[in-house]
């Protein structure tokens, strides 16, 4: 059954949206991962335009992470101190975003950046987890575990910024300046690439901010769901590249999807799990890349002018 | 449900018959050497939108050649030609062109080049060759001519120029008729369809006749609303998905 999408402006098949967002959903229930970086990529292998990909992707994503955060807050997992100062570096971060987006969308680079990033980011982050997850993997079979010291209390150029803030909730004492910057970058990220972010928010919180491992997830999606929020009403504004009708079907398919992954991944170690998602990251990244480096079929494109 | 095209051809023509008798008739000099009408006069985009059929259909008063061309709205286009740079392709040179219709569709009960001369089509501006886009670079004139066609190759690829004449069939010495294909994306807008009587090589007759392509329905709306209120539409679109995450968490939860 088709539906003609009446942002995207073309017309597609309702059962294949739903099937994506589902798929998605479902990987994000078993590894616990927004999806968001997934859903971009194949709406644009899809035949969806970038900017709508990006655009609608960053409305659903408020979606899910709606839905994820409430445990999180029962559970007294977010620490709403450090949350709220990541939010201000990441509305600041998305507005200038969405700016950046503006301005390449004339200049007719914005494909090329949105895949760029999208095989830097996709390529650094699943050859580390999977590189991570084989390492873990053979240890736990030679059984020669050892734990690694946390190194909370290590002293670097870091704890010489100013602006110092106590973060009760996390138990830091850190300079503001620090999760203002993550947050500024991960909201440039969310405007550019339609990603909450939290792929990089997330070893940003721990290793660079030093953050308990508890209240990582939540203030993450804390955080993500206010940004991707600013990113939909500035591109809806800015931009009218997101498409209402796309993002209910995502979300239909994707809040199934992730209770049955949910379900699922339950069944399967971690390290194996993060394994699989590096691998799977790893191999969006590269058709991504190979898409920017063979010969197109046509060297020439067209574009409406008025864009 | 859409009517066999063939049944609603013999409808149409059979209520064009009229006209005919009438035409040919002994006062000639007052009939209309060319008469022709739509199915159709208006292509609604509703939400099934996957494409759709136009006939076209008309008589003639005496035998001769029907030519009809299809013209969207006029647009700018923006060509832009990839390079490779450390490996990748990027965009690099570009040229805009003004008036490029948004959509072009030719057809001919005959191959073009017998029924008129080049410079026939070229005064009528019948045929693709034939268009004029106005150029808005300072590329030489061999860019140029690759643009150009980069561009034709490219709407040609889209489905919205057409690749050749599409076939006018007779169904008599008088009676012709010709199905106009509308893709999927077809661009909105006023467009206009002129048909061409040519005889002996020369244009006997011409008519005019518009065709408004328009998004109807809740498509429709949402884009109006999308693009008229945005900022509301955007405070919408946030609210429908902060309602929908929590919805679902509920829902969820109890399992």
């Amino acid at each position: 059954m088709q539906i003609y999408l009446p942002i995207a402006e073309i017309s597609v098949n309702i059962f294949l949206i739903l099937g994506l967002g589902g798929g998605v959903g479902f990987l994000s229930g078993l590894f616990g991962v927004g999806g968001g970086f997934l859903i971009t990529p194949l709406l644009i292998f899809y035949g969806i335009p970038p900017a709508v990909s990006v655009a609608t992707a960053a409305n659903q994503i408020v979606a899910s992470s709606v839905s994820g955060v409430f445990a999180h807050w029962k559970r007294g997992n977010v620490d709403l101190k450090m949350g709220l100062v990541l939010l201000a570096g990441g509305i600041v971060g998305s507005t200038v975003g969405v700016w950046v987006f503006a301005w390449l969308r004339s200049l007719g680079q914005i494909d090329l950046v949105i895949s760029l990033c999208y095989v830097i980011f996709l390529g650094i982050i699943g050859g580390m987890m999977l590189f991570e997850a084989t390492r873990a993997i053979f240890r736990t079979r030679r059984r020669g575990g050892q734990i690694r010291r946390s190194k909370k209390h290590q002293h670097s150029f870091i704890h010489g910024l100013p602006l110092k803030m106590r973060f009760y909730r996390s138990g830091l004492y850190i300079s503001a300046l620090l999760p203002l910057a993550v947050g500024f970058f991960v909201g440039m990220l969310t405007a550019l690439m339609g990603v909450g972010g939290g792929f990089v928010m997330v070893p940003a919180m721990i290793y660079l901010l030093g953050m308990p491992t508890g209240v990582v997830i939540g203030t993450s999606l804390f955080q993500i769901i206010f940004v991707t929020a600013n990113v939909t009403f500035l591109q809806s504004v800015q931009t009218q590249t997101v498409d209402v009708a796309l993002a209910i079907l995502l979300l239909i398919g994707g809040v199934i999807g992730a209770q049955f992954g949910a379900q699922f991944g339950s069944r399967l170690k971690a390290e194996h799990l993060r394994a699989l998602l590096g691998l799977l990251v790893l191999s969006v990244c590269l058709k991504l890349l190979f898409d920017l480096v063979i010969t197109p079929s046509d060297l020439y494109s067209v574009m409406p002018g008025d864009l | 449900m859409p009517v066999p095209s063939a049944i609603r051809a013999a409808f149409l023509i059979a209520l064009a018959l009229p006209f005919l008798t009438i035409g040919a008739g002994p006062k000639k000099a007052s009939a209309d050497p060319l008469v022709v009408d739509l199915s159709n006069h208006l292509v609604a985009i509703t939400t099934g939108f996957t494409g759709t059929n136009v006939l076209l259909f008309g008589a003639v008063e005496e035998e001769g050649d029907v030519v009809v061309t299809v013209r969207g709205p006029d647009q700018d286009m923006v060509v832009r030609k990839k390079e490779r740079k450390v490996g990748i392709w990027v965009n690099s040179e570009s040229a805009r062109y003004k008036n490029v219709p948004a959509y072009y569709a030719s057809a001919s009960n005959r191959p073009m080049d017998i029924i008129a001369s080049p410079e026939v089509l070229l005064d009528y501006r019948i045929g693709l060759q034939n268009q004029r886009f106005i150029g808005e670079s300072k590329l030489s004139d061999d860019d140029q001519k690759v643009y150009r066609e980069a561009l034709v190759r490219n709407m040609q690829g889209a489905g919205l120029f057409g690749e050749r004449p599409a076939k006018i069939s007779f169904l008599s010495n008088q009676l012709f008729r010709t199905d106009i294909h509308f893709p999927a994306n077809t661009p909105t807008g006023t467009y206009t369809i002129n048909v061409y009587l040519i005889r002996d090589g020369r244009v006997a007759s011409v008519k005019t006749t518009p065709l408004v392509v328009s998004k109807t329905g809740i498509s429709a709306e949402v884009y109006e609303f999308a693009h008229r209120y945005s900022a509301l539409y955007g405070i919408i679109a946030v609210i429908i998905a902060v309602v929908a995450g929590w919805v679902a968490s509920v829902v969820f939860r109890k399992r």
